[in-house]
C-alpha cells in the first residue's frame, strides 16, 4: 500500500483551522478543559494546537500517563524483584527510566539484572515458556487500554500451566480519577476530553453519571489534531449552551458500549480494588487487581520483598501537574535539573508525561506560560 | 502507551488456543491477538495496542492515521519498542 498517495483529509490544516474558527465563533467567555490522556497532551503540544486555539480556551493536562501514576512503592517492589538473579523482569519500554526511590529499572539492568522490554504481555508469556528454570515477571501497568492484554497474559499462563509467570499489577481506571479531580476544592476543570482508546475498550456510559453529578460536559476524543479540535468544539458548544452531555467526537472508532469481548476478558481476571496513584494518593476502587482465583500469578504474593521505604524527590510537583492544578513550567526543577535524561519525576520520562511533552515541544517558555 | 496503531489483518490463525493475526502496518508485519475481535476477517483494519486488537476501523481512516503516525515519527517507536539509551 502506498501511503504517500493518500488523500489526507484528517491532516488537512485548513480543516483544523476551520474547526478552530467554529470554536472561536462560539466563545463568549473563557473555559478550562482537561484532556485526560497523556497521548493527547503530546499530540496537542506537538501539533502546536495549544498556540492555535483561542486564548479563551485553557487546556490543562490530566493524569492519563500510566507510568506517571504507577505508585512509587510498586516501582521499588519491581526493582527489588528484578534484582533477583533467578528473575527475568519484563516491562513496557517507557517504564525503564521512571525513577524509583533510589534507582530505575534501566540502571538496574546496566548493573546486570535481566530486565527486558516487551511489546506485548504475551511476549512475556513466551519468554516464560522458553525459560522454565527462571521466574518471569511482567509489570502489568496501565489504564483500561492495557487491561485486556495484561489479563489475557494471565489467562494464557494458566491455560499453559506455567508456574514461572506472574504479574506485578498496577492497573488504574479513568472514571474514579475524574471523581477525585472534580471533587477537589481546587478543581478548575469545566469540561473534559475523554480518552479515545480507553473508551474504545470500555465505552462511555460510565461517564454519564459523572457528567450529571458535577455538571461537566465531556466529549470522547481521538488523537489527531482534527479529532482534538472536534472534541474541543463539542465541549465548548455544550458549555456555551449550558448543556451537560457526553458526546462522541470519535465515533469512527468508539462505540457507546465499547468492546464487549475485551471487557469480558478483563472481567474474568480482574476485580475492582483501591489503588494508590503516584503523587495523588489513594483513590477508592480506582483500579483493578487479580481475582482470588488467579492469586498464584500475583508477583506481590510470590515474591516477599520485605518492607519498602519510599522516598520521592522533594522538588517534584508531579502530583499537582497530574491533577491539572499546575503546569510543568510551574515546577522550579523543570529543565534544570529535571530533563528526560535526568528525570526527577515520571512525567518527564514517559512519552505521555506532560513534563516531557513541554520539554520536547516547548517553542518558547514565555509563550507557553500563563 | 494508549496510542494504538492501525494495521491490516492479512492472516488469521489459532496459536496456543488464542485467536491470533498477522498484521501489516504499512509494510511492517507483526503478530497480534484478536480475541477481542470475534468478528474480524482477513482484509479488515484494526487498531492494535500492546499486541492486542482494540477495535475495527475502516480502511481510509486506518491509512490516514498510519501516515500521520509515520510523519510524527511515532510508528517506529511503537512497533520496535527498544530500551531507552
Ligand atoms: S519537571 Fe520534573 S521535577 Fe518538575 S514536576 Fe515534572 S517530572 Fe517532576
Amino acid at each position: 500500500m502506498d501511503l504517500s498517495l493518500l488523500n489526507q483529509t484528517l491532516r488537512d490544516e485548513r480543516q483544523v483551522k476551520a474547526e478552530i474558527e467554529k470554536i472561536r465563533r462560539r466563545l463568549t467567555r473563557s473555559w478550562v478543559l482537561m484532556e485526560i490522556c497523556g497521548g493527547q497532551t503530546h499530540a496537542i503540544m506537538q501539533s502546536g494546537l495549544d498556540q492555535l486555539l483561542p486564548p479563551e480556551i485553557e487546556l490543562v493536562h490530566g493524569p492519563g500517563c500510566p507510568v506517571c501514576v504507577t505508585p512509587l512503592e510498586l516501582i521499588d517492589k519491581a526493582l527489588a524483584i528484578a534484582a533477583r538473579p533467578a528473575v527475568i523482569f519484563c516491562s513496557f519500554g517507557d517504564m525503564l527510566r521512571v525513577p524509583g526511590s533510589n534507582q530505575d529499572l534501566f540502571s538496574l539492568r546496566a548493573g546486570g539484572a535481566d530486565v527486558r522490554v516487551v511489546y506485548s504481555p504475551l511476549d512475556a508469556v513466551k519468554i516464560a515458556q522458553q525459560n522454565p528454570e527462571r521466574q518471569v515477571v511482567f509489570f502489568a501497568i496501565g489504564f483500561e487500554t492495557t487491561a485486556p492484554p495484561n489479563a489475557m497474559s494471565v489467562l494464557q499462563a494458566k491455560a499453559l500451566g506455567l508456574k514461572n509467570y506472574s504479574v506485578l499489577v498496577s492497573q488504574v481506571l479513568v472514571p474514579p480519577a475524574m471523581h477525585a479531580i472534580l471533587s477537589s476544592p481546587h478543581n478548575r476543570v469545566q469540561g473534559f476530553l475523554l480518552a479515545g482508546h480507553v473508551c474504545t475498550v470500555m465505552g462511555y456510559q460510565d461517564y454519564l453519571p459523572i457528567a450529571d453529578q458535577y455538571r461537566v460536559p465531556m466529549a470522547v476524543t481521538g488523537f489527531e489534531p482534527l479529532d482534538l479540535v472536534r472534541g474541543i468544539y463539542s465541549v465548548v458548544k455544550m458549555l456555551e449552551q449550558n448543556e451537560v452531555r457526553v458526546e462522541n467526537a470519535y465515533a469512527r472508532v468508539v462505540k457507546p458500549e465499547g468492546n464487549l469481548a475485551a471487557q469480558a476478558i478483563i472481567q474474568k481476571v480482574f476485580q475492582p480494588v483501591d489503588r494508590n496513584w503516584r503523587g495523588i494518593g489513594r483513590i477508592p476502587l480506582s483500579g483493578w487487581g487479580l481475582r482470588p482465583e488467579f492469586s498464584e500469578f500475583d508477583a506481590e504474593l510470590r515474591f516477599d520483598v520485605g518492607n519498602i521505604q519510599t522516598s520521592e524527590s522533594p522538588l517534584c510537583i508531579a502530583g499537582q501537574i497530574l491533577q491539572g492544578l499546575k503546569k510543568p513550567f510551574d515546577c522550579p526543577a523543570f529543565a534544570d535539573p529535571c530533563t528526560p535524561q535526568n528525570p526527577l519525576g515520571a512525567p518527564m520520562v514517559s512519552a505521555e508525561g506532560a513534563c516531557s511533552a513541554y520539554y520536547r515541544f516547548a517553542r518558547s517558555s514565555a509563550s507557553m506560560k500563563g | 502507551m494508549c496510542l494504538g496503531i492501525p494495521g491490516k489483518i492479512v492472516e488469521l490463525y489459532q496459536q496456543a488456543g488464542l485467536r491470533m493475526a498477522k498484521i501489516d502496518f504499512g509494510g511492517v508485519l507483526r503478530e497480534a491477538c484478536v480475541e477481542t475481535l470475534p468478528e474480524a476477517k482477513v482484509g479488515d483494519y484494526a487498531i492494535i495496542h500492546a499486541g492486542f486488537a482494540l477495535n475495527l476501523l475502516d480502511e481510509q481512516e486506518a491509512l490516514e492515521t498510519l501516515q500521520l503516525l509515520r510523519d510524527a515519527g511515532v510508528l517506529d517507536e511503537e512497533l520496535n519498542p527498544s530500551s531507552p539509551t
